[in-house]
């Protein structure tokens, strides 16, 4: 079984970003940028089922700028075989990687998917649902635990209020959420050993997908600052506060 | 120009979602529908039925219907999209799971979690964790989106008298089935919609001592929350998990004990409207945000003010 990991990169999840000036959108210009967490997840759950000989081969994916080729090479550190991109200077929305992304799972013919949930930077939480539905795949969405067994996989999820468990027929579409794993840690060796796993690339154009925007950005502002308030002495003072000031108890 | 918002339930009760949603479905301007889709879910499409502002609720009723399995409630949604020019989830688990699977089979974008309405295709919607805020605009003939609760007042529940029609649901998938739900029974309130909420982060230490917080959220009539470092540590259950990538909430009071503040939680909180912290840290960045900050150590603390409120 081959499995297929789409890989996306963001900014790093400790970097505060800062709105431009013109409200063209925020600036990425300088700050360092990482695989999206929940898609390192992703990578580390595809290598564990490789591992344990579940999957054959793990193919990590990445839409965008050549430089996700380092993204990539991240992700078989970790444990890919191989490595596509699909490379753009464009904006891509999260419908248009899913079409990019259906016209690989149609070239490469894997039985599973494993994906972020979401993306840090756009927080759309879209990507792998909207590629379910286009191949009409079943869907498992938020994996806390995925296991696979002949010709089906169960997942457990977070949903609200508690975790739910659905089994889904192959091939399908899993998410991850931040319990699925604790993605391990990356060696100097497997590193180097990385660089030298194959990496292809191909163009949206090539696919013969089309990947333009479909929700246009107006602007992007600051969020309505909030003020930092005061330190009250004791508890009887936060008690007096909340009841006299605040009004809320 | 009819909207239509699909209803966040458990075959039982209206969950209160759905009425945020109706709320940001009435902005758009024009009619307001609202599909049930479950089993045995009569009473909730009467709930429905109820709130205010609601015209009309489609009610499809049948088995494959009754644990929201993304597959089966999507084609459901399809079935009866057309001639709606909006389709509003709640950004709620069950709503982010279906709705892209619908805007993807329409060819359309999704416009996710939404916490304004400008016009009829044009929202605002954070980024980033909330620390940035884009207005977006979709060219679509159908904007499918999703609904940040905590961006719109509720709807009242009661008040309405929508028309109830039952519609024909969709036949299984039979690709995916239900195998079990494993949900926490409490008697607090909902965290999502709660009017005070008690978080706790790893400064508690351990799941034993997480118990401190049980008192005081007695008291205070709140639902408990967490941080992601003390959901990942085990100290808490993943669906407390307040933040970025978990429950986003707004609640009147936000009480922060023993959690330092890292933006991924801050953006799950920062738009409550009184938010205390409680921190050994003096330097802690929960404090750039709270109204009231108190440096101490928490387990002092905490019963001091379960026993003065």
């Amino acid at each position: 079984m081959k499995v297929l990991v789409p890989v996306k990169r963001v900014v790093d999840y400790n970097v505060k970003v800062r709105v431009k000036s013109d409200q063209t959108g925020v600036d990425i210009a300088n700050v360092k940028m990482s695989m999206n967490p929940f898609d390192e997840i992703a990578v580390e759950e595809a290598t564990r089922l490789k591992e344990k000989g579940g999957a054959a081969e793990v193919i990590a994916v990445s839409c965008g700028v050549a430089q996700c080729q380092e993204t990539l090479r991240t992700a078989m550190a970790i444990g890919a075989d191989r490595g596509i991109l699909v490379q753009t200077d464009a904006e891509l929305q999260p419908l248009a990687v899913a079409k990019l992304l259906k016209s690989l799972v149609e070239k490469e013919q894997p039985q599973l998917v494993i994906l972020g949930k979401q993306a840090i930077d756009d927080d759309a939480n879209q990507t792998g649902q909207m590629l379910a539905a286009l191949l009409d795949w079943p869907q498992a969405t938020f994996a806390s635990k995925v296991e696979v067994a002949d010709g089906s996989i169960t997942v457990t999820r977070e949903v609200d209020g508690g975790l739910e468990t659905v089994k889904l027929s192959l091939p399908a579409i899993v998410t991850t959420d931040l319990r699925l794993n604790e993605p391990r840690y990356v060696t100097l060796p497997n590193i180097m050993k990385a660089k030298k796993k194959p990496l292809d690339t191909v163009t949206p154009e090539e696919l013969g997908v089309d990947a333009a925007p479909r929700l246009k950005t107006l602007k992007v502002t600051e969020p309505p600052a909030r003020k930092a308030g005061i330190k009250v002495a004791d508890v009887a003072a936060l008690v007096d506060k909340l009841k006299n000031e605040a009004k809320v108890v | 120009m009819t909207t239509l918002v699909i209803a966040e339930h458990d075959n039982a009760q209206l969950k209160g979602a759905t009425l945020n949603t109706v709320a940001a479905a009435a902005k758009l301007g024009g009619e307001v529908h609202v599909l049930v889709a479950g089993h045995n879910a009569k009473a909730v499409a009467e709930q429905a039925a109820g709130a205010a502002g609601v015209a009309k609720v489609l009610l499809a009723d049948a088995p494959q219907l009754a644990d929201g399995l993304a597959e089966n409630l999507a084609a459901q949604v399809l079935a009866v999209a057309s001639g709606y020019s909006h389709l509003l989830f709640p950004a709620t688990a069950s709503g982010k799971n279906v709705a892209p699977r619908v805007a993807a089979k329409l060819d359309v974008a999704q416009v996710s979690d939404i916490i304004g309405v400008e016009s009829a295709d044009t929202f605002q919607r954070p980024i980033y964790a909330g620390n940035a805020i884009a207005t977006v605009q979709s060219g679509d003939a159908v904007k499918v989106i999703t609904v940040r609760t905590t961006g719109f007042d509720a709807v009242a529940a009661t008040g309405g008298s929508g028309a109830i029609e039952t519609v024909e649901a969709v036949a299984d998938s039979g690709k995916s089935s239900f195998v079990g739900r494993e949900v926490a029974k409490s008697d607090r309130p909902e965290l999502a919609g709660a009017r005070v909420v008690v978080s706790g982060g790893r400064g508690l230490g351990s799941a034993e001592n997480f118990k401190i917080l049980d008192p005081l959220a007695d008291k205070l009539g709140a639902a408990l929350g967490a941080s992601r470092a003390a959901v990942d540590a085990g100290y808490a259950p993943n669906d407390w998990q307040v933040g970025q990538t978990g429950k986003i909430v707004a609640p009147q009071l936000y009480v922060a004990v023993g959690i330092s503040g890292a933006i991924q939680h801050l953006a799950g909180m920062k738009d409550s409207k009184v938010i205390v912290a409680i921190n050994k840290d003096p330097e802690a960045p929960i404090f750039g945000v709270a109204d009231y900050g108190l440096v101490g150590d928490l387990f002092q603390v905490v019963p001091e003010l379960v026993a003065s409120v």
